[in-house]
Parts: structure tokens; sequence; C-alpha cells
């Protein structure tokens, strides 16, 4: 499948790779200067492969309850909340933001390779008096991260943007059509993700690069989020185990019922043998996924991403490794490509400057 | 893709500079594009005897690792340890600055098996 934007990601000379059934843009530039440009400047990326649910009705608020870790009741209208669906053994079918429109009506923004899967699950799920839709193929998603976002989407617009808090949003008019603008994002900067209308996707585009913004693609954004500790799904996060080991108590509410709450109870109360925890390489070589981690020569764990962190200066990983090695200074190794490389555990994130939860008026 | 003529190549993307018996390793401008930036070299020491073909280094850009293999035999007789803390001086000048590692050659024949720049050329794949 192609995004609206694909055109466009070629004309600017981008590397197309196949990502979760989509070819997507995995550099334009460079990694390391995308990644650059969204920590110090500002970047767009195209996210328009990702899904947008809508759910409501008069017991929307019910059923989501029941199908997402986090507290909707509590989620107040223009604010969204990040959390995990779960089968009914706790593992992760995807992890998603629910954002509140009004008393009855919601929206859940997921991953794209799991879409299909989730709007099933959902929907099995759904009261009678509740509706589904999937907006995913008539809505078009930007995420312009980095310190001076907000100046360029300003400017892009010819507009003034609300002054929004951290995982707050606003609908409002951009070029003339009816947008939903998110104070959110994946790369520990503040910024924006943007939903408006698929047919527009080009000319959104093109405003947000004439307007200073620099195309930033896959590879930077892995970069960005693995920094600040965020998980990928399919890499952190799977149907084999529950988000415990690697959001411990964070976005689960256990005090309300939902699908897969027993698992999860059993994993914050009995502890896991793994946890996801960060780890430093002693080089600039990385690891990568699927490499083994090992504590005095036995197996002591697994990594899930691993990349040189261009922010860091050094090459960064995380795994899930045994309980009793997750204390920051614990050394370990990973097996790589036949490299035994030597590496620390150190606590999440491994960048602690991001701007992503500055105040609300921005940076600039 | 710039493929200088005076070079020799190998179908793992090695180019190969031969004088005065000692051959100068480097990867091409092609591998360097196909890496993007790189973050991390591994180099072979000093006095390594070496067999053509054998791994002997280690490039890495974000996304990607890739071996370097001996394009002749002989001994090391220098490493590029410039490239060891700017792994980007491959990118900007792959054939220059940018060179790996330096072999003094047991059979300069062995010269004659590698590619010339038409040959090298000839099996790129087409451009994007």
């Amino acid at each position: 499948m192609r995004t609206p934007l694909h055109d466009e990601h070629v004309r600017l000379g981008a590397r197309i790779v196949p990502f979760a059934g989509w070819d997507m843009p995995v550099q334009y530039a460079g990694i390391l200067a995308e990644h650059e440009a969204t920590r110090t400047g500002c970047a767009v990326f195209d996210t328009c492969h990702m899904g947008e649910f809508e759910v409501s009705g008069p017991t929307a608020e019910a059923d989501l309850e029941r199908l997402l870790t986090q507290r909707v009741g509590t989620i107040r209208e223009g604010q969204c909340r990040y959390g995990y669906l779960l089968r009914d053994d706790g593992g992760v079918l995807d992890d998603l933001t629910c954002y509140r429109f009004g008393p009855d009506r919601f929206w859940l923004i997921v991953n794209a390779g799991t879409r299909p899967g989730d709007a099933d699950w959902v929907r099995a799920h759904l009261s009678p008096a509740t509706t589904f839709r999937d907006l995913s193929d008539a809505t078009a998603k930007l995420d312009v991260q980095g310190p001076v976002s907000r100046a360029v989407v300003e400017r892009a617009f010819e507009t003034r943007l609300p002054d929004l808090g951290y995982f707050r949003f606003a609908t409002l008019p951009l070029a003339g059509e009816s947008c939903v603008v998110s104070r959110t994002g994946y790369t520990g900067e503040w910024g924006y993700e943007i939903y408006f209308p698929a047919v527009r996707a080009t000319d959104f585009w093109r405003r947000l690069l004439e307007s200073g913004a620099a195309p930033a693609g896959l590879g930077a954004r892995d970069t960005l989020r693995l920094e600040v500790g965020y998980p990928l799904y399919g890499h952190e996060l799977g149907t084999d185990r529950t988000p415990v080991p690697a959001a411990r108590g964070a976005f689960i509410d256990v005090t309300k019922r939902f699908i897969g709450w027993a698992a999860v109870v059993r994993d914050i109360e009995e502890s896991c043998p793994r946890y996801l925890a960060g780890l430093r390489l002693d080089s600039r070589r990385a690891a990568r996924a699927g490499d083994a981690v090992k504590a005095d020569g036995a197996d002591a764990g697994v990594v899930t991403s691993g990349s040189y962190a261009p922010s860091v200066g050094a090459a960064v990983a995380m795994a899930y490794i045994d309980a009793k090695l997750t204390r920051p200074g614990a050394r370990v190794t990973v097996e790589s490509r036949g490299a035994s490389l030597g590496a620390e555990v150190v606590s999440l994130p491994f960048w602690t400057q991001g701007t992503a939860r500055g105040a609300p008026a921005g940076a600039s | 893709m710039n493929v200088p003529r005076e070079l020799r190549y190998t179908s793992t993307h090695e180019w190969v500079r031969v004088r005065a018996g000692v051959a100068t390793v480097g990867i091409t401008d092609y591998a360097q594009a196909q890496l993007s930036d790189l973050t991390f070299v591994e180099l072979p020491d000093k006095n390594d005897e070496v067999n053509a073909s054998d791994e002997l280094a280690v490039v890495e850009s974000v996304k990607a690792a890739s071996d370097v293999y001996a394009p002749v035999s002989g001994t090391i007789v220098e490493a590029n340890e410039r490239v060891v803390e700017q792994p980007d001086l491959i990118n900007t000048d792959p054939y220059g600055e940018g060179w790996l590692f330096k072999i003094r050659m047991s059979d300069t024949g062995e010269v004659q098996d590698l590619m010339d720049a038409d040959q090298y050329e000839e099996q790129l794949p087409e451009e994007e």
C-alpha cells in the first residue's frame, strides 16, 4: 500500500522500504541529518499509514473502558491518553492513543500493521449501541516534531494555534479544512500530530516543507523514539507478553476491569522473569533486534531494538533482560554478528533533554 | 555513482589502489551510499596476515552493518585510524580520506583477478 504522499517522497529522492505492508520513506537527506533537524528545529513525518478509528454512542465510554488499559472515564474533552489493547491472556494487540471529542465520541489512533486486527477485535467487543467507523483511508496524518514546530505550522497555514498542553488536542481549521491537532508525537520533542482529509495531503505536506520543516523518514523516527525509550509494536510489544515488563505499571489502571486484566495483575503481583531495560554499549558498534544478551556467559535476555543513538553519541539498545540485572550499572554482553559487545544497563530514557513536555506556548 | 577508472574492484564493493606492492582498500561510493550515514568502523590490526576474501573490517550505519573483505592476500601494514574516530569520512570521501587499510601483497598477481571500473559498473544494479 502507498500513502497519498508516495509521489512526493519519490520526487524528493527518498529511499523507499516496505514497512507493515506499506511502501514508506526510510530517509531523504540521511537519517543523522533528519534526526538532528527534529531535535533542534522542525521535521515532518508522513504517518498516513497509521489507523484512525471513531468509536461513538451512549455505550462507547463503557466499551472502551473494558477494551483499553488506560482509564477512559477521566479523559476530558480535548485530551488524549496512551495505553494498550490486550487479548484475554494479556498479550498486547497494540499500543494506542485514545482521544475524547465529547461525552460519547472517541478516536483511537493505532499502528499500521495492527490496524486490520485491531478493527476486528474492537468491533467484536462493542455494545449494539456503539458505532465503529474506520476513518483511516480518508484521513491523512502528519507528525510535525521539533522545538520550532509551532512557528512552522503557524507559518504554513497562516494562522495562530491555540496554546495546547501535552496530550491535549483541538479541532480547528487549517487551510480551510477542519483538522485535529494534538500536542503529541513519537520523538521526545515538542510538536504536533495533525489529522486532516487525505485529499489535501500533498498541499499540507508542501506547505510544511516550504515553511521550514525538513522531511524525515522512518529511519530517524526509529532513532528518535529509541533514544527516548518509546516502544515500537512488534519489537518491545507483542502478543507474547503483557505490557507489564515494558511499562511496569504505567498506562495501566488495574483499579478497573479490562480485557487481559487478570494476566496483568498476575505479572504485577508475581513479577516477571524479565523486564525491558536500556543498554549503553561500550563502543559505537550497535546491537540489533534479536541479539542475545549474556551475563557471566549465561543467557540473560534478548535485544528488541538497537542502533547508534546520534544525540547520545553512543550505541544504545532496549532489551528484555533477567529481572536481577535491571539495576543501572549492571554489566552484560550482547552477542551481535559474531562479536561479543560489552554493555552497561542504564535507566530509560537515554536522551533526557527532549522538549516534548515543554510549556504550551512552545519554544519559539 | 563515482567509479574512478584507475582503481580495481570486488563484487562485494571494495576498491583497491596498488602502488609499489601495497594495496590500499576502501569501500566504493556505491557501497557508502547504500549504507548511508556511517557510525562505526572496526579495522584489522597492523601486521595481521590476511588471505583474499577474509572478513577484515566492519562498517555500520544507523540501519545496517556490513563486513569488508580482503580483496588480496598479504600483511596489514596500516589501518586508517581517522575513520574510526570519524566514520563519516567514508561517506564524504570514500576513495580518499575514507580509505580503510593497506595490505602489503604476498602475490601481486591477485590484482588481475579483480574487476576493472567498467566491469564493476556493469554489475551494479540499475539506478532506482
